[in-house]
């Protein structure tokens, strides 16, 4: 693209050296570099990894966007370096420059070029947001998302709050636990919601970050491919402790997850009794059930509240 | 074309005092800074006292349910702010015009030749001088400035570490709140009230702004602006950053009353300078200066102008409901109540994106008035300059959300939001065309000036670029809320609008002060800073990129190293600001070297007057003859007539006078 511009730029009728070719014979060799190496041997190796398929999108994205920027910047960054050196003012010399006061062909250039550059990316991005391999690339889409995955997802919901992530599972009965133990290869639908104020959930290894917004069930999806550790930080200011909000998660092979979850739901089952029923939202202030079942078990802090029900003071 | 009806007489003189019998009286008798503290404070009591009487903490009756309630205690500060301001307004005398016009006395400022007199008392008046304005905000945008700049200072020795803790986290959430909310609302003004004020006049030969009280105001709003924010700290600071979502902000403690009355007084700063600046630009104009002869960088004001005045009414809106949520017990923001977190979200990033390009586009401006100067050759395409701050303005509004991609507002709006995040770098990019056509065959003299705007294209190209790669919905899932956003901000702001302003200040300062800035430390400073600047930011990307989120004191252990060389490289980043502030000091206090008329060869309308400016800044309204940038033009026409012929202003007027009745 820059090509035709630097060729443009000899504009008809110049004299000495062409200085268009020049900087297109710089820039070419920058240019074809730069995406070699940013597509073939840094792409891989891009953040936030492969280790799920919204991960992979969002990995995909980065690197093709590097490869189209790559060029553009090395063409300014070579033309402004030429032009800095070549055309720097000499000990003199105290002529003005050429009275140049614009070109239409090579404005008409610049212009369609950046254009088909940047409706290129927005298509590009919706297919990416849209297609249902990458099911909304792990992006939060809301109480009813309109990108899902094929199948029925395994349901993890995210309670954030000050400032701790927990986690239900309502296909296992609702248990509620502070570890995060997901299955491989299996979609999963995050359900994010949170108890005080907005928080943002972001396991970065899966590429997965929805905020976490009270009285709203932000839903996200995801497909892990491979084993591993995955880390859960909170990535919308919310407080004092926010730097210290995370935790890790795991994922595992189906067996080892069901195994997991089904010897979890036995051991907490006299706890979960105790929790609000599974909802995709919670109101902490109104959890009758609950303040009557921690009065019982003789927790009263605040009033088996966890806030007095007015409005609440952040501790 | 905005010819003045009677161009000699309804433009009176370019300033003027509200004491008429101002000689008359000794300096501590006059309405001034001093006077106007005494006022806060006044003030700040009443307000705490009727605050306290409200709600019941004198012991008087109590109207509200005496519950323990932040709210209760929300009263008297929200109460107490809002009195200081009006204190501060009355002890400086801003309304004493008004009231002498009340009870049938003239106002003492009634627009004819009345001058500032004495030295440096003026610049601590309430003085309508728009050239005396112009310095003020400078200096006061200087002290801003270099104060939430140490904030950053402290937020990068806590982050030395992951583990070892210099703050502790309620005092570092303090000072990420105080300085994020610091620069991003103060440095709105930052190129807008001193080299708008100061310069546009001159720019488009007039002889005043269009409203010189509104433009003093929306200064001596700031000074206020900047004490209250500064004082949450003494309330104990607001967690919550500078976007200050809702419900968060409702919860904290009363700090957080400081941010959003500041916030809130900040945007009423930036309408009425908006206003100030749209209606002179429109309506001041010397005969001859035509749209298509205007300066860019008054194009780029006039642009901000319009943002600030379309966009800050919103954020005002906001820091409204914010404070009635806190005080009032309404429930705007409160989803368990019928309110919606996303409301605040959207009022505020509908104000914070055109916000961002408030901050971006007077460094536009100023690059562009800067490089046809030091190439000597005309501004290449001219009116896609124009085109790009027009189409980046008008884009702005329709960016908001791409802010909110994660937050589950609207999912399926998200390419849309994408769409118009990615045209708006068409405009953007206009500006590196002019740029790089500007260059082609130029004769480039690496003046300090040029070297910053050089920085600026350099820096903003990668604030840009990464721009990009933050609108495009899975890319952004990465990078939202991480300390690439963080890098990519300010790459646009610290290396677009920074540098900008830098690069303004050693050209303009020799035509604003007469004084001329040591060329040597300022080759170091921007040396130094450059370096640094690219050296602190630039790795940031990196951390952004391997999961360390904003606004955080703990970080994964293997980000330390980056994070080290980041902290390091900042605080040589801070050495170069102080090498700035000593030769900014040094220059114009102690050395004093006078500048010469032009110190660059410009053709601006500005440079062509002496300098500094004469009060009347024109001895008569000069007739434009030609644009600003025919550098290289054969035969090119001086760009401005000073001294106009008798007869030539009416014969101009009768005659389009004439063609409007034909019309």
């Amino acid at each position: 693209m820059a090509a035709s511009v630097a060729e443009d730029a000899q504009g008809p009728g110049s004299t000495g050296p062409n200085h268009g070719l020049r900087i297109f014979l710089i820039w070419l060799p920058i240019a074809v570099a730069a995406d070699l190496l940013l597509y073939f041997v840094y792409g891989p190796h891009m953040p936030p990894g492969q280790m799920s398929n919204s991960a992979q999108s969002q990995q995909f994205d980065i690197k093709v966007m590097s490869v189209l920027a790559a060029p553009v910047m090395a063409f300014v960054l070579v033309f402004m370096a030429y032009s800095v050196i070549v055309w720097r003012h000499r000990e003199g010399d105290d002529e003005d420059g050429p009275a140049i006061f614009g070109h239409a062909r090579i404005q008409a250039t610049w212009i369609t070029v950046t254009a088909v550059i940047v409706l290129f990316l927005a298509s590009f991005g919706t297919y990416e947001l849209a297609w249902p391999g990458f099911a909304g690339a792990g992006a939060g889409e809301g109480p009813s998302p309109i990108w899902k995955p094929d199948g029925a997802p395994l349901q993890v919901q995210v309670i954030a709050q000050q400032w701790r992530f927990t986690y239900r599972y309502p296909q296992f009965g609702g248990f509620e636990t502070t570890n995060l133990m997901l299955p491989v290869g299996e979609p999963i639908q995050f359900n994010v919601t949170s108890l005080d104020v907005i928080h943002s959930f972001w396991a970065y290894q899966l590429g997965v970050k929805a905020d976490a917004n009270p009285g709203v069930n932000n839903v996200a999806y995801t497909t892990a491919r491979q084993t591993g550790n995955v880390t859960v930080r909170c990535d919308e200011l919310c407080g004092l402790w926010h730097g210290a909000m995370f935790d890790y998660g795991k994922v595992v092979s189906v067996a080892a997850f069901k195994t997991w979850a089904q010897t979890t739901e036995v051991q907490l089952a006299a706890i979960t009794k105790m929790l609000p029923p599974y909802s995709t939202t919670y109101d902490p202030t109104v959890v009758p059930q609950m303040s009557k079942a921690m009065v019982k078990a003789g927790l009263v802090g605040g009033n088996g509240y966890y806030y007095p029900p007015n409005d609440p003071v952040q501790p | 074309m905005a010819i003045e009806t009677q161009p000699d007489r309804a433009q009176g003189a370019g300033g003027g005092q509200p004491l008429g019998r101002s000689g008359a009286r000794p300096w501590w008798r006059r309405p001034a800074i001093h006077t106007a503290i005494v006022g806060a404070v006044i003030g700040y009591l009443l307000g705490h006292l009727l605050g306290d009487y409200l709600t019941g903490a004198t012991g008087a009756a109590n109207q509200y349910p005496n519950v323990p309630l932040s709210d209760s205690e929300d009263w008297p500060i929200v109460l107490g702010y809002v009195f200081a301001i009006v204190g501060w307004l009355a002890g400086l005398g801003v309304f004493n015009d008004i009231f002498r016009q009340m009870i049938g006395r003239p106002a003492a400022y009634n627009g004819n030749g009345q001058h500032e007199d004495g030295g440096l008392a003026k610049y601590f008046r309430y003085s309508l001088d728009h050239k005396v304005v112009g310095l003020q905000y400078l200096v006061g945008m200087i002290i801003y400035f270099c104060t939430a700049g140490l904030f950053a200072m402290a937020i990068r020795t806590e982050l030395l570490s992951p583990v070892h803790h210099v703050f502790t986290s309620q005092v570092y959430v303090e000072i990420v709140g105080e300085h994020g909310t610091m620069m991003m609302m103060l440095m709105s003004s930052v190129i807008l009230g001193p080299f708008g004020n100061y310069l546009i006049p001159l720019m488009i030969g007039a002889k005043r702004v269009a409203f010189p009280r509104v433009e003093a105001l929306s200064f001596w709003l700031t000074p206020m602006a900047f004490l209250i924010l500064l004082s949450g700290l003494l309330l104990g600071g607001f967690p919550f950053g500078w976007t200050g979502y809702a419900p968060l902000s409702i919860q904290s403690t009363v700090g957080a009353d400081s941010y959003a009355v500041a916030f809130g007084l900040m945007g009423v700063s930036m309408i009425l300078a908006g206003f100030n600046i749209i209606v002179t630009v429109i309506c001041y104009r010397a005969p001859g200066m035509r749209w298509s002869r205007l300066p860019m960088f008054c194009w780029a004001m006039v642009t901000t102008s319009f943002l600030m005045v379309l966009a800050a009414p919103v954020l005002v809106g906001g820091m409204y409901m914010l404070l009635m949520d806190r005080t009032a017990q309404t429930a705007f923001f409160a989803s368990r109540l019928g309110g919606s977190s996303y409301l605040y979200e959207n009022l505020f990033w509908f104000f914070g994106h055109p916000e961002v390009y408030i901050l971006a586009l007077p460094g536009f401006g100023i690059v562009s008035e800067i490089i046809p100067v030091m190439c000597r050759k005309p501004l290449f395409a001219y009116k896609v300059a124009g085109a790009g701050m027009v189409g980046v303005g008008l884009l702005s509004f329709f960016v908001w959300q791409h802010h909110l991609f994660d937050s589950g507002i609207n999912p399926d709006m998200r390419p849309l939001f994408m769409l118009t995040t990615e045209l708006i770098s068409i405009p953007t990019g206009f500006i590196y065309l002019v740029a790089l056509g500007t260059f082609w065959k130029a004769k480039i003299r690496f003046t300090v000036p040029m070297l910053f705007a050089l920085g600026m294209y350099f820096n903003f190209l990668i604030g840009g670029v990464s721009g990009v790669f933050l609108s495009d919905v899975p890319a952004d899932t990465t990078e939202h809320g991480s300390f690439f956003v963080m890098a990519h901000f300010h790459y646009t702001i610290m290396g677009g609008l920074i540098f900008a302003f830098m690069g303004g200040l050693y050209y303009w300062l020799p035509k604003m002060m007469g004084i001329k800035l040591n060329t040597t430390l300022g080759k170091w400073q921007f040396w130094l800073m450059f370096i640094s600047f690219n050296s602190t930011f630039l790795p940031l990307f990196a951390v952004g990129m391997a999961g360390q989120p904003r606004r955080v004191f703990e970080y994964a252990l293997n980000l330390q190293p980056l994070n080290d060389w980041v902290s390091i490289s900042s605080f040589v980043l801070g050495f170069s600001i102080l090498l700035f502030v000593i030769n900014f000091v040094w220059s114009t206090v102690f050395v004093r070297e006078r500048a010469t008329a032009n110190p660059w060869q410009s053709r601006g309308l500005e440079w062509q007057v002496a300098s500094p400016p004469p009060a009347e800044n024109f001895d008569q309204i000069p007739v434009v003859l030609s644009g600003p940038y025919d550098y290289g033009v054969k035969d090119a026409q001086p760009v401005a007539d000073l001294h106009p012929p008798a007869g030539v202003l009416s014969a101009a007027i009768s005659q389009s006078a004439a063609t409007r009745a034909e019309a």
